[in-house]
């Protein structure tokens, strides 16, 4: 009983994480109908600015902010540089361009920062926290904090706000998107800045506990895109419950099973219920009448 | 209001519009009529900004508007209901109306959501269903009263018949027709020439990208050239 709790918890950390990530994903997903593989390089980016910045003196909080700033910067110049010279092009041709964006950010940041494995201090001490004979690092409250007031941000965004369905209407018809007097160009800036500032507070939020290197990025991508598909694409509450669920399946089975399993049972999971729903649990099967 | 004078427009090195002149003047409801591939929907398209103009000058109530970017013209009254309809497939009828007012937030977007409801009562039926699930018919009620949500001057209605069976199309066609009452102004671009030439003050016939006839509505629905290539009578 005490280890399967002590297994949840550590699931719902790295669920979290993985939701962050899969919540970065379903913004430009909804702009734009590109998955960005760059998305873990956010991720990446806010950790590493962080640690940099505050061994040359900042203080954490200001350190993490800048981290944040500059890391919506080189989503926004994604976006200009890479993606919008190719406007137009077909959805997997983006992609391919995000993949190719994620190996160049991260040889940069190889480059400009190094190639080691680096951490700062925890917001709230390392004690742990006992709760029912488990214990739970305080750092593993901000991470799934974090997630929860992202996903309720996002989702009060896109159901409330004009803005927001801006951004879906623009994803659903661009030239509609224009007659109707909304400027796509800004809402793909937004999309990106929005996106990157997410992936980079996942970055500052779980360094504490994961370390961050140049080269985290990759892993992140890609289990938040999982997390992203079994939730079903391009909703917030799909990317939250599919990042939870994925982060319980692989602490459950490296628990009970073999931490050499995690990652195949998770997957195969995945695969299982994308066979039986390919909208994932929470995507809308589209309909359209031409 | 609207005046066109020598627009060019090509798509690639194919020149579709070979200099085309049009008024549209305060009030009326003009229609563009002409056979498929004439250069219709490219001559509306230049003038919502979607389509560039290659030569020439598009004036709206005193301004150029030739080099404005397609979001902003709607500021400046000028809306578009375009081929196809265009409508946002994944969001509610609701939401679809709501973006139409995108520009502004507020009471009277309430309100002339209300009137849209009273234009089209299907559409109050249809309000939270996904916009994709609606008919043809339905789809272009909605792609109409998305236009008039953003509070058009002018309302440029793309082939607002096509398709659909001929009593939808005399549906649509009396709604063009009662938006006379509303103060907005109407070019309309129709393959269905005597639909569209029997509401409309004037006309202009379109034949392989240039303006080839106009003339009062009347005059053009009793000359015998028009009936025998366009009305088949």
């Amino acid at each position: 009983m005490d280890a399967l709790l002590q297994f949840l918890l550590s699931g719902v950390t790295v669920g979290a994480v993985y939701a962050l990530v899969a919540l970065g994903f379903t913004i430009i997903y909804n702009a734009s109908d590109v998955v960005n593989f760059a998305q873990g390089e956010f991720v990446m980016l806010g950790g590493m600015i962080t640690v940099f910045t505050y061994q040359a003196g900042l203080p954490l909080p200001l350190a993490a902010v800048l981290a944040i700033a500059i890391t919506s910067l080189v989503g926004v110049a994604l976006n200009k540089l890479a993606l919008e010279p190719a406007r137009g092009a077909p959805v997997v041709s983006l992609i391919i361009i995000t993949i190719g964006a994620s190996i160049f950010i991260r040889g940069a940041a190889q480059l400009i920062f190094d190639k080691q494995l680096h951490r700062f201090p925890s917001f709230s001490g390392d004690q742990p926290i006992h709760i029912f004979g488990a214990t739970i690092v305080p750092q593993s409250l901000w991470v799934i904090g974090g997630a929860v007031l992202v996903f309720i941000g996002l989702w009060l965004f896109f159901t409330k706000t004009l803005t927001g369905k801006a951004v879906l209407a623009t994803a659903n018809n661009r030239l509609a998107a224009q007659l109707v007097g909304i400027n796509t160009g800004w809402v793909m800036t937004l999309s990106f800045a929005l996106s990157a500032a997410i992936g980079a507070l996942a970055g500052v939020l779980v360094t504490p506990i994961t370390l961050v290197g140049y080269d985290v990025g990759v892993g992140l991508a890609l289990k938040g895109f999982a997390a992203a598909m079994l939730g079903g694409m391009g909703n917030p509450k799909g990317a939250l419950v599919g990042g939870i669920s994925l982060g319980l399946l692989e602490a459950l089975t490296a628990g009970y099973l073999s931490s050499q399993y995690k990652d195949a049972v998770a997957f195969i999971v995945i695969l299982a219920v994308l066979f039986v729903m390919p909208q994932g649990l929470f995507g809308k099967s589209t309909t359209e009448r031409v | 209001m609207l005046t066109v004078e020598g627009v060019r427009s090509a798509y690639g090195r194919i020149e579709v519009l070979h200099g085309v002149d049009l008024e549209v003047r305060s009030g009326e409801i003009v229609t563009v009529v002409g056979a498929n591939g004439a250069g219709k929907t490219t001559l509306l398209q230049c003038l919502s900004g979607t389509q560039p103009v290659s030569a020439g000058r598009i004036h709206f109530r005193g301004d150029e508007l030739t080099s404005v970017p397609a979001y902003r013209r709607l500021r400046r009254g000028l809306a578009q209901s375009p081929e196809g309809r265009q409508i946002f497939t994944n969001l509610s009828v609701e939401e679809n109306l709501r973006l139409g007012a995108f520009l502004f937030t507020d009471e009277r977007v309430d309100r002339d959501m209300q009137d849209a409801f009273a234009m089209f009562p299907i559409l109050r039926e249809k309000r939270n269903l996904v916009a994709g699930g609606l008919s043809g018919g339905q789809q272009q009620m909605l792609a109409i009263a998305r236009a008039l949500m953003g509070r058009p001057h002018c309302l440029l209605l793309d082939e607002p018949s096509m398709g659909l069976a001929p009593l939808i199309v005399a549906q649509i066609f009396e709604v063009v027709e009662s938006l006379r009452a509303r103060d907005v102004t109407i070019l309309l671009v129709e393959q269905n020439a005597y639909g569209a030439l029997k509401i409309a003050d004037r006309g202009y016939v379109m034949e392989t990208g240039q303006i080839t006839m106009t003339g009062p509505a009347a005059e053009l629905i009793a000359d015998p050239r028009i009936r025998e290539a366009y009305l088949g009578i």
